[in-house]
């Protein structure tokens, strides 16, 4: 079996292609145990990870908390309003803390780009980056990819369109860089206020107007419309969004047959999706949850499980 | 006693040249400089200071230093930011009014002096507030704060965002005879961003600062200055676009003169990647084709003077996630390598370098020093070129370690320091 030899997940930036499909092929072998009537394996007994969300989160703290308990580590949960995080104690003070716990593994979300790389830096136990600040949220890429590989039979040569706020989006980076890695052809789209500056020299093609961006796409992939920032002048309003960029049923039918819609979550519908193409027969949308728990079981099983070489 | 600075290659900025030289000062000040070999000094008892392979500098001038004092003595007192300046080679330093409570009147402008006089080692300048409390709003006391000792205002770190009170500001101050300094800078265009928008804030995912956020603000002073006819430095230059404009300005006659830091023509935006914080800077590092276009500045004489920003923060400010850590980094004492790499680099002529750490600044505030001609104050710097180091925290002065330069191999390094006539630091063994 291929080593995997990282002491934390910080990015799909410092995965390598091997890396990548050797979580995917893991995920793979898990995905069995969540179908099974007693949805537990011992592989992680004794283990404990702390999941610590510093910014609101159900889906991908779920995800965590149940990949965990089903291979059988201990999990703790703390969010930001009920640590002391509020008290003012600073990001590394509070990970020494943890630290001085022992546990394995700390699963971070938060709202800084660049927090897990600093916390990687002072804590001995490994850190999975479960989205920080625009940067990155590498397990919902590596979902993403599991279930295109799971749809499409393979990754390499697909034709990918991400729609939305690029610029705000930890889902559309780490997509990015994950897909082009994988040797899929990614195409992003959506109004120009949110295309961040030099984005094609990461390898993407832009396409502003949907219509055209979804036309040759195996995939559509799309993004939470955040709906504070609309004071940022990105863009004046939800209706206006809804009727220029979100994906509808007309919009999908310039698209491929055999094309498959993908959302991270949580959704708006009436604005960047309608329901009509959320419920459709392309969504794979409750599939990518569903994948979420298998691939985050693999992430933690290869960080902290077996023995390290 | 008499002092013979023997054996030494003096850089005379004035005259643009260099040259080894006997140098006899007297009194506190220059009296005598002779062509090499020609001061016996035998038949009398004098102070000898051996210079040999050293450059022989006058003492260098830094228009933009932050102290912190008072307010945030924890990250430099006056007494520690002169101390890193001695040692790299500085020997007048104008300190920003960004400190707490803000230099916006005399009573700040005279602690700071009284405080410089305690600590006995480099000359101070203050420079004064804009705006009282620095929000952009009623113009400070220019005449009092002028008589208290200030030699310039400036908004630094708090632009002043109405272009009407910056013009009666520029207007205001040319009476007085103190000179505006702009921290150029639209804040809504910077808006959140923590580095340079471009290629690496998207790839590492941190919201940017435009370049337009500097050269916007460029452009207003530079405006200002065409229609009031006053002088207008611009502070800190770091975009290819700001180059461009403050050279067709100066083509036009238009009184402005320009600073860079040396950050700014030493490292690029790639300095920031694995969010270290101690490539946080405002304006923040730009692309290596700003770093280019810096440097051609300097060359053809668009940007008047090096001066360092020197910006100390703690680890209270710089242990933490990237987007809450201080903008700013220390600069006193990395100053001469990196401006000596230029040097080496071929981009500027050794007299015209040290001719922008020193003289140039001096000119601008119209303040002494920056020159070592006979009957000068005797503030010098003896700098070994060729000593290569790899920087230690250990080694810096200043009170805070904000240096991304820690770590690097540097060329070139101040050794003794003197203040009129006295030497006030020497590097020891």
């Amino acid at each position: 079996m291929a080593k995997f030899n990282h002491k934390d997940l910080l990015g799909m930036q410092q995965l390598s292609v091997e890396d990548i499909r050797h979580i995917l092929d893991t995920a793979e072998s898990f995905k069995e145990i969540s179908t099974r009537d007693i949805k537990k394996v011992p592989t992680l007994r004794g283990k404990s990870v702390v999941n610590f969300f510093y910014e609101p989160s159900t889906r991908t703290k779920t995800s965590f908390e149940m990949a965990a308990k089903r291979l059988s580590a201990d999990t703790v949960s703390l969010s930001a309003s009920g640590s002391s995080m509020v008290k003012g104690e600073t990001l590394i003070d509070t990970a020494r803390n943890l630290q001085a716990m022992n546990p394995d593994l700390i699963v971070l979300r938060h709202s800084s780009s660049g927090a897990p790389h600093l916390l990687a830096k002072e804590v001995e136990a490994g850190i999975i980056n479960a989205g920080d600040g625009i940067n990155e949220h590498p397990t919902q890429a590596l979902l993403d990819l599991f279930t295109i590989r799971e749809k499409k039979g393979r990754i390499k040569g697909m034709k990918i369109a991400i729609i939305g706020d690029i610029s705000h989006s930890r889902v559309a980076r780490s997509n990015i860089i994950g897909l082009i890695k994988m040797g899929a052809e990614v195409t992003v789209s959506g109004p120009p206020t949110m295309i961040p500056m030099d984005i094609d020299k990461l390898g993407v093609r832009v396409v502003h107007d949907p219509v055209e961006a979804v036309k040759e796409e195996d995939v559509v992939m799309l993004l939470r419309i955040q709906l504070e920032r609309q004071n940022k002048v990105l863009f004046p309003g939800l209706r206006e969004y809804a009727s220029f960029f979100g994906l509808s049923g007309e919009v999908m039918k310039g698209a491929k047959d055999d094309v498959i819609v993908m959302h991270p979550g949580p959704m708006n519908r009436g604005v960047e999706i309608t329901s009509d193409v959320a419920d459709g027969p392309y969504s794979v949308i409750l599939d990518q949850v569903t994948n979420g728990v298998a691939v985050r079981m693999a992430v933690l099983y290869l960080l902290i499980g077996g023995s390290k070489e | 006693m008499r002092t013979w600075i023997k054996d030494g290659e003096m850089v005379d900025p004035v005259k643009g040249i260099v040259n080894k030289v006997d140098l006899i000062i007297e009194k506190g000040r220059v009296s005598e400089v002779l062509p090499h070999g020609t001061f016996s000094g035998k038949d009398e008892r004098i102070n000898v200071i051996s210079a040999s392979k050293k450059l022989v500098v006058p003492g260098l001038v830094d228009m933009h230093v932050h102290l912190r004092e008072p307010g945030h003595e924890y990250k430099e007192t006056i007494k520690t930011g002169v101390k890193a300046a001695v040692a790299g080679g500085f020997t007048s330093l104008a300190c920003m009014p960004n400190t707490v409570p803000p230099n916006d009147c005399r009573s700040v402008t005279d602690f700071i002096l009284e405080q410089a006089k305690r600590a006995k080692l480099a000359r101070i300048f203050p420079i004064a507030a804009i705006t009282m409390a620095q929000k952009g709003e009623t113009l400070t006391e220019f005449g009092d704060l002028r008589q208290a000792g200030a030699v310039a205002v400036s908004d630094d770190g708090f632009p002043v965002v109405n272009s009407d009170v910056m013009r009666r500001a520029l207007e205001y101050a040319r009476f007085y005879g103190l000179m505006v300094i702009s921290h150029s800078e639209d804040l809504y265009l910077s808006g959140e961003g923590v580095m340079h928008e471009g290629a690496v804030s998207t790839r590492i995912g941190l919201p940017g600062i435009p370049a337009s956020s500097e050269e916007i603000a460029v452009y207003r002073e530079i405006s200002l200055a065409k229609l009031t006819g006053c002088p207008v430095h611009i502070a800190h230059v770091s975009t290819a676009g700001s180059v461009e404009l403050i050279r067709r300005a100066k083509e036009r006659g238009i009184p402005v003169t320009a600073e860079t830091a040396p950050h700014y023509f030493s490292l690029d935006h790639s300095a920031v990647i694995g969010y270290d914080t101690r490539a946080k800077v405002k304006p923040p590092l730009r692309t290596s084709e700003d770093v280019q276009e810096i440097k051609k500045g300097l060359a053809d004489g668009v940007i008047d003077v090096i001066a360092t920003d020197h910006a100390p923060h703690s680890p209270l400010e710089k242990e933490l996630e990237f987007d809450k850590a201080a903008f700013g980094m220390i600069g006193l004492e990395t100053a001469v390598p990196l401006t000596l790499k230029l040097v080496r680099d071929g981009v500027l002529g050794l007299a015209e370098a040290i001719r922008k750490l020193s003289y140039n600044a001096a000119s601008i505030l119209d303040i002494p020093g920056g020159r070592l001609l006979e009957g000068d104050r005797a503030d010098l710097a003896l700098i070994d070129p060729e000593y290569e180091y790899v920087l230690q925290e250990e080694d810096i002065c200043s009170k805070s370690k904000n240096s991304p330069f820690i770590g690097k191999t540097l060329k070139g390094r101040n050794e003794l320091t003197m203040i009129g006539g006295k030497v006030v630091w020497r590097r020891s063994a």
